[in-house]
């Protein structure tokens, strides 16, 4: 299938049936991924997304329907000419004995090499930009057994990189990394794809990562494709919820973070919050497991999210409206059924003005 | 970027040259003595001493070219098979290969030598190319089920006792004359090897050994997993299959002749790559066959000399020598886990 600009797609799934075995799991997938774009699996655990990859590379058998690869079915391909258009880095770990990093990535000019393998100048150029493009330099000499999780995945990116595929399959590749190597990994991706036109596709479990850096999201959940979109279409926070069968907490996708359950009952506290000052209110109470209310916010404040999926109950207002008489009552009557008042404000603005007399009111429950 | 490839290529012509230092040491030694200035005269044919000629080329010869041949093609199937299971500890003798090839080769000389039958080296090792193949059946079933190193190990140490057990009762059920022959055997020996055996071995198995250093670039590639060896282009299940036919051949020509061998296929290795400090193939295997060649021959001379004129089973001394290295190994990976 071709675009309105000419590009067309780099991998193109026909009615694919995945599976392991010969069971099939999921059946009729269409993908499509062009070069130059990165296409997330997301989805919860044991839905199908390394199923689906794993057939993709071949690692698994395709029970039906037909890969193409650059425009030709994968079957007619030989290993070399799949070999030089797709690279991949999955979860397997790996525990090659006495091999240098730079011996790792090397690896990946295995298509290009002759007979017996050996390097060329130019492979070695090759084998250097990758590692230059992973920032791993350093890494070089170093025994492939002895770096850190995220060093090694780095390592394996670059040996991917270096392979010059026009695809590169990943599956959850910042999964046990901590934030900052997930970090690298991703931005490494992301400044790849333009660069040299790479088509990425990768399965993902942080969803407010895979929310900033996909072009395309697939969802896959309970052995079928859900849907799939543009992140914008896809990451809202009703939608995360019913994928994931969430019923405890909630995910919210404006932000991207994740909050447990809210403390339910009657309110004993009432916080007057605002302009992100109350977020850290709300967590304490609700890791102490104390119910609370709060308002007046409005619906645009950047805390009214978090205090949604955290309060026991919100008073809220339209966005750019001073606060209103009906919620200022609202808000009155729930504070004169609380214990405790807890005003996070120290000024108020002619929007919130309510606020400030919310809070006179409650002083003599106040505590900061 | 220069000094490791030279550090290479020195360690392969030291292992070279030690193959040459203990092949003279072994033609030098034996239950006769002969000075060195005799030897020399022998090899290049000036000797007229009918005797120390007839032991010399027919005896002492066949049979140091045997053993280094037969080192090196140990070690290097005990590479395949470790790169194959990608377990350091795998190898011909301990995941009972070698057993199931003694097992039909014993089988098959004693149906023959029972009738009387002249056994030719093809035959032989026909025969222990079919047991190996059995054994390596079971082998790959089991390690279709279990993912612990340890446990296929100990799958193929039972394998093992299985088959020198039902040996143990062909030979005791075989006519008196074939026993002796097949007890020297089945302990494992360099001895009584000829020209022709000779013969047969150095063709089968340069031949395997050119081929798997043609396949160094794949198994190169397989020592980073499976996965990432077909996303690079290997045909996996041709290459597996390459592989596990080679070490058989290679496991089997050896226990043809020489009976069981024990732990040379993964002593060796193990010792080669860390005197190289890598493992690319395109080094190791050469480095492999050296150092197989150079472990044989001197075990084997340990074993004719230590308590000349009685022999030991080179079996014995190999497993004095090879064992030790294998616990070290395996507590190693217990301590630090990969």
């Amino acid at each position: 299938m071709t675009d309105e600009h000419g590009n067309s797609d780099f991998i193109y799934t026909d009615n694919m049936t995945v599976g392991y075995g010969n069971t099939p799991l999921i059946r009729q997938i269409q993908l499509h991924i062009k070069r130059g774009e990165i296409v997330t699996l997301i989805g919860p655990n044991g839905a199908g997304k390394s199923t689906i990859l794993k057939t993709i590379i071949r690692q698994l058998k395709l029970l039906d329907g037909t890969v193409y690869l650059d425009g030709t079915s994968m079957e007619r391909l030989s290993e070399r000419d799949i070999a030089t258009r797709m690279a991949v880095l999955m979860t397997e770990r790996i525990h090659p004995e006495l091999m240098t990093c730079q011996e790792v990535v090397a690896a990946g000019r295995y298509p290009y090499t002759g007979r017996l393998g050996i390097l060329r100048q130019e492979d070695k150029q090759k084998v250097r930009e990758a590692l230059r493009l992973v920032h791993g330099e350093a890494l070089a000499g170093q025994d492939f057994s002895q770096i850190s999780d995220g060093q090694r995945q780095r390592i394996l990116l670059a040996r991917a990189i270096c392979q010059e595929p026009q695809v590169i399959v990943l599956d959850e590749p910042t999964s046990f990394l901590d934030i900052r190597h997930k970090l690298e990994i991703l931005d490494i991706l992301k400044n790849l794809v333009p660069q040299k036109k790479t088509a990425v596709l990768m399965s993902l479990h942080e969803l407010d990562l895979a929310q900033k850096l996909s072009d395309y999201v697939v969802c896959v959940s309970r052995n079928r494709i859900d849907r799939m979109g543009t992140p914008e279409e896809i990451f809202t926070s009703s939608y995360i919820s019913e994928l994931y069968g969430i019923t405890r907490g909630s995910y919210q996708a404006e932000l991207g973070c994740l909050e447990l359950e809210s403390v339910k009952g009657m309110p004993k506290v009432f916080v007057i919050g605002g302009n992100g000052s109350g977020i850290p209110v709300y967590r304490r109470l609700q890791r102490q497991g104390i119910p609370f209310a709060a308002g007046v916010l409005h619906k645009n404040d950047v805390e009214y999210p978090i205090a949604k999926a955290l309060a026991a109950e919100v008073i809220e207002e339209q966005p750019f409206e001073p606060i209103g008489e009906g919620s200022f009552q609202r808000a009155a009557s729930v504070m004169a059924s609380c214990e405790q008042v807890i005003c996070c404000l120290t000024e108020f603005g002619t929007m919130n003005q309510k606020n400030q007399v919310l809070a006179q009111l409650g002083k003599e429950k106040t505590t900061f | 970027m220069k000094r490791p490839h030279i550090n290479h290529l020195f360690f392969l012509c030291l292992l070279a040259a030690a193959v040459l230092f203990l092949f003279f040491c072994s033609i030098n030694s034996g239950s006769i003595h002969l000075s060195i200035k005799e030897v020399w005269e022998i090899l290049l044919g000036k000797s007229s001493n009918r005797t120390a000629y007839h032991i010399i080329w027919d005896i002492r010869l066949p049979r140091i070219l045997a053993a280094a041949l037969m080192g090196g093609a140990l070690s290097v199937s005990g590479f395949l098979l470790q790169t194959f299971f990608s377990n350091p500890i795998a190898g011909p003798f301990v995941l009972g290969i070698s057993s199931g090839a003694k097992l039909s080769v014993s089988l098959v000389m004693i149906l023959f030598l029972g009738r009387g039958l002249y056994i030719t080296s093809a035959a032989m090792i026909l025969a222990a190319f079919a047991g190996a193949m059995i054994s390596m059946g079971f082998v790959l079933l089991i390690s279709g089920r279990v993912k612990r190193m340890s446990t296929l190990v100990i799958c193929g140490v039972m394998i093992s006792y299985i088959c020198s057990a039902v040996t143990d009762f062909a030979v005791t059920f075989a006519e008196d004359a074939n026993i002796v022959n097949l007890h020297n055997w089945s302990m494992g020996s360099f001895s009584g090897i000829s020209w022709e055996n000779v013969r047969v071995i150095a063709v089968i198995i340069s031949i395997s050994l050119v081929l798997v250093i043609m396949m160094a670039k794949p198994i190169g590639a397989y020592q980073m997993g499976e996965v990432y060896a077909q996303s690079m282009g290997v045909n996996v299940r041709r290459f597996r299959g390459e592989l596990i036919l080679l070490s058989s051949i290679l496991a089997a020509c050896v226990t043809a002749f020489a009976g069981p061998i024990s732990f040379v296929g993964i002593a060796v290795p193990h010792l080669v790559k860390s005197l190289f400090g890598t493992s690319k193939p395109l080094l190791i295997i050469p480095g492999c066959f050296l150092g197989g060649a150079v472990f044989c021959l001197f075990c084997d001379l340990i074993a004719r000399i230590l308590f000349s004129p009685t022999e030991l089973g080179i079996s014995s001394v190999t497993a004095v020598f090879g064992a030790p290295v294998v616990i070290y190994m395996m507590v190693k990976r217990t301590a630090h886990p990969l």
